[in-house]
């Protein structure tokens, strides 16, 4: 089965490890991602002024070019993309006013009036794959891994858009269930990392980031699931100013939910890139014997 | 502005040029004045007409400098229509104004100390994430260029595509005049061309091979006879020269292999 | 830290037309918070900022523009909507907090110029990053 899916920036540079393991991973399953023709930037954040129309550009463009595709359905990885896409998505059901305004202007022969549905890849594992078919299907179960679930803000909030309870998200914990790993319930799994911030006021990140880690930390993880690009980097630039920071502060792996996917489908370390990744979590996946092909592992080159 | 008008009046010339050459004459708008033009004429042929002397906004007139880039428009239409002034020919009730020079950032930089990464045009041209798809550049383009597209591929990190995409650009600033990012994709496209051209495009190995066998001599004796050969034997060679065949096939070569 | 401020509470301040702005950018009824908090007790910026998300509403409803211009609130806010969620009235606190930025973004001041991101950072940035913060902070 064919599926559309919008890749986002990130993943075509840094976060490769993000987006190379869950198009293997969906093939494995029988899903071919395939790329939106002519995709852009979506523009990262969903503009929150009511006036605004211009910032809704990028993303109903993009959701244009998939029914273009000849699709009704599109699949997203980085929890950012999914946010503003679905965002735009909604405001061209609801609207008609802006609806018929964005369409004049962007001007791509098709009216478009949101029928395209938004949805990010745990939603498809949750819905068309189902938790008992995956974990059917995963040939090295990650046992033993104890891994926190950080979920951020864009895959939950606002409301109208959140792929899971707001409150109490469940997706990646049961996600990581099927995958035959132990998930560590945390606080502060919805807490913001920080987001653009690091922008404008680098140094603060750490503070946003202090708590998130130390609540995983102290709860047991080992290691730190994520769905975005930008928690990544801001959990990753956290880490190495607590470390400098906060005595006895120790730093944990992050991965992608889609490396572990990969990873328990038995796909190997080949396609995951963890040399990407923060904080090597090759160490700890060898420890817990999930790294059985690691002779055969060499990092694949090309960053810089 | 970078035109001059001349003091004579265009009208007598107009009704002298239109008993010679019989051309019907039709209206235009140079910076909002009506002007009778011979039809058929370029839009800058049309404002010399009108008495301009171009001493900018004008180049090879060939269109490929990008010194004349034009926006235009025609009444009751809302749309803003855009041309190269040497390329374009006037038509009725045009409104004309030239974009000779549009300011643009353009970056400074070693290109000795440049890699093929794309964090390379991140660092150099870091508003290029201010872009928001509008597609007001593609628009603008003269050449037909996807601007927008180009840029999307910068961001994502596609140095090759955005340099295959613009490959046309002639540099002339309309998508800059448009852009609601305020960006300089032009010269954003340079850089990715240069990049792509002296680090991505892989390198022709035969011409490589030839420069060095030139650099070692191996065809300095050729030029030397060449040299002493006289005039009318040179003729008598070019004339009598053996030409490749048109559609000839890549095996293709001359009878008189000497030189190769 | 919030800070004391005395302020100058006024008819005339009331119905400014910072205060219809506002609410015509962010499209929320300034009048429907109750004050009780919720939104700064979920910030998670809220120890950073000189004036509390709850307090940014009651002066925006206020029409104390200058005192919010001077503040650093708006432009530490990263719009995760941990206040819009937990608001038991509705509000969407992240809107008008984009509405003030946009005020100020509107007249052409840039809060980040793109130029002062070092050029480490702009290499070493994600393209969400830098795309969502030059989306946030420049005009």
């Amino acid at each position: 089965m064919s599926l559309a899916y919008y890749p986002g920036c990130t993943l075509k540079t840094r976060a490769r490890n993000l987006e190379e393991p869950a198009v293997a991973s969906m093939e494995a399953l029988g899903f071919k991602l395939d790329e939106v023709p002519r995709w852009n930037c979506c523009g990262a954040v969903y503009s929150l002024a009511d006036d605004d129309l211009i910032h809704q550009v990028a993303p109903v463009r993009n959701l244009i070019r998939v029914k273009k595709q000849g699709k009704n359905e599109l699949v997203t990885l980085c929890a950012f993309c999914l946010n503003t896409l679905k965002r735009a998505n909604l405001l061209m059901r609801q609207d008609v006013a802006k609806r018929d305004t964005l369409n004049a202007f962007i001007d791509e022969g098709i009216d478009y009036s949101g029928e395209v549905k938004v949805v990010h890849l745990l939603e498809v594992l949750r819905d068309e794959v189902g938790w008992a078919a995956l974990s059917q299907k995963v040939k090295l179960p990650l046992r033993g891994l104890k891994i926190a679930p950080y979920y951020g803000c864009t895959l939950l909030r606002p409301r109208e858009i959140a792929i899971d309870n707001v409150e109490n998200p469940t997706i990646l914990g049961e996600f990581l269930k099927a995958l035959g790993a132990s998930p560590v319930d945390f606080p502060e799994s919805t807490r913001c990392c920080g987001s653009y911030q690091v922008v404008s006021s680098p140094g603060d990140i750490a503070e946003y980031t202090r708590p998130i880690l130390n609540s995983a930390l102290k709860n047991g993880a080992e290691a730190m699931v994520l769905t975005c690009p930008l928690c990544d980097y801001n959990l990753g630039r956290g880490q190495k100013e607590l470390a400098k920071k906060q005595s006895g502060f120790r730093e944990m792996p992050l991965l992608y939910f889609t490396q572990l996917l990969a990873l328990a489908l038995g796909l190997g370390p080949q396609v995951c890139h963890f040399e990407l990744n923060h904080g090597s979590p090759e160490s700890l996946l060898k420890e817990k014997h999930l790294l059985s092909q690691v002779e055969s592992f060499q990092p694949i080159g090309g960053q810089k | 502005m970078s035109t001059k008008q001349r003091k004579r009046k265009p009208a007598k010339t107009a009704v002298k040029e239109e008993k010679k050459i019989a051309a019907k004459l039709i209206p235009i708008y140079i910076m909002g004045k009506r002007y009778e033009i011979p039809e058929g004429l370029t839009i800058m042929k049309a404002m010399e007409y009108a008495g301009y002397i171009l001493i900018r906004g004008c180049g090879c007139r060939g269109g490929t400098c990008g010194a004349c880039g034009t926006v235009y428009r025609k009444p009751g239409d809302y749309k803003l229509q855009v041309a190269l002034a040497c390329q374009k020919t006037v038509e009725p009730d045009m409104y004309i104004a030239q974009i000779p020079f549009f300011p643009a950032n353009r970056a400074t930089y070693d290109f000795a100390g440049l890699t093929a990464a794309p964090e390379e045009v991140f660092k150099l041209y870091p508003e290029l994430f201010r872009c928001v798809a509008c597609n007001s550049c593609t628009k603008a383009c003269p050449q037909g260029i996807e601007v927008m597209d180009a840029i999307s591929a910068l961001k994502q990190g596609n140095i090759a595509q955005a340099a295959q995409l613009s490959f046309d650009c002639i540099q002339c600033g309309l998508c800059t005049s448009r852009c609601f990012g305020e960006l300089a994709q032009y010269h954003m496209f340079q850089l990715a061309r240069r990049i792509y051209g002296a680090m991505i495009v892989p390198r022709a190995q035969h011409l490589t091979e030839m420069v060095k066998a030139v650099g070692e001599g191996r065809y300095d004796r050729f030029l030397e006879e060449l040299k002493r050969t006289k005039e009318d034997e040179l003729k008598k060679l070019y004339e009598e020269r053996e030409v490749e065949p048109m559609a000839a096939g890549e095996d293709w070569k001359p009878k008189d292999r000497r030189y190769l | 830290m919030t800070k004391q401020v005395p302020v100058t509470i006024s008819p005339k301040r009331l119905r400014r037309e910072f205060v219809k702005k506002v609410k015509e950018l962010s499209g929320q009824n300034l009048q429907l918070c109750y004050q009780c908090g919720m939104c700064t007790g979920n910030c998670p910026a809220a120890a950073n900022m000189d004036i509390s998300p709850r307090r940014i509403i009651e002066m925006a409803r206020l029409g104390l523009e200058e005192e919010i211009a001077d503040s650093k609130t708006v432009w530490i806010c990263a719009s995760c909507l941990a206040c819009a969620v937990n608001c038991p009235r509705g509000f969407d606190l992240a809107k008008v907090m984009e509405a003030i930025r946009l005020l100020t973004l509107r007249k052409n001041i840039d809060h980040v110029r793109p130029e002062d991101i070092p050029p480490q950072e702009r290499c070493d940035l994600p393209q969400i990053a830098m795309v969502s913060g030059l989306r946030k902070f420049t005009g």
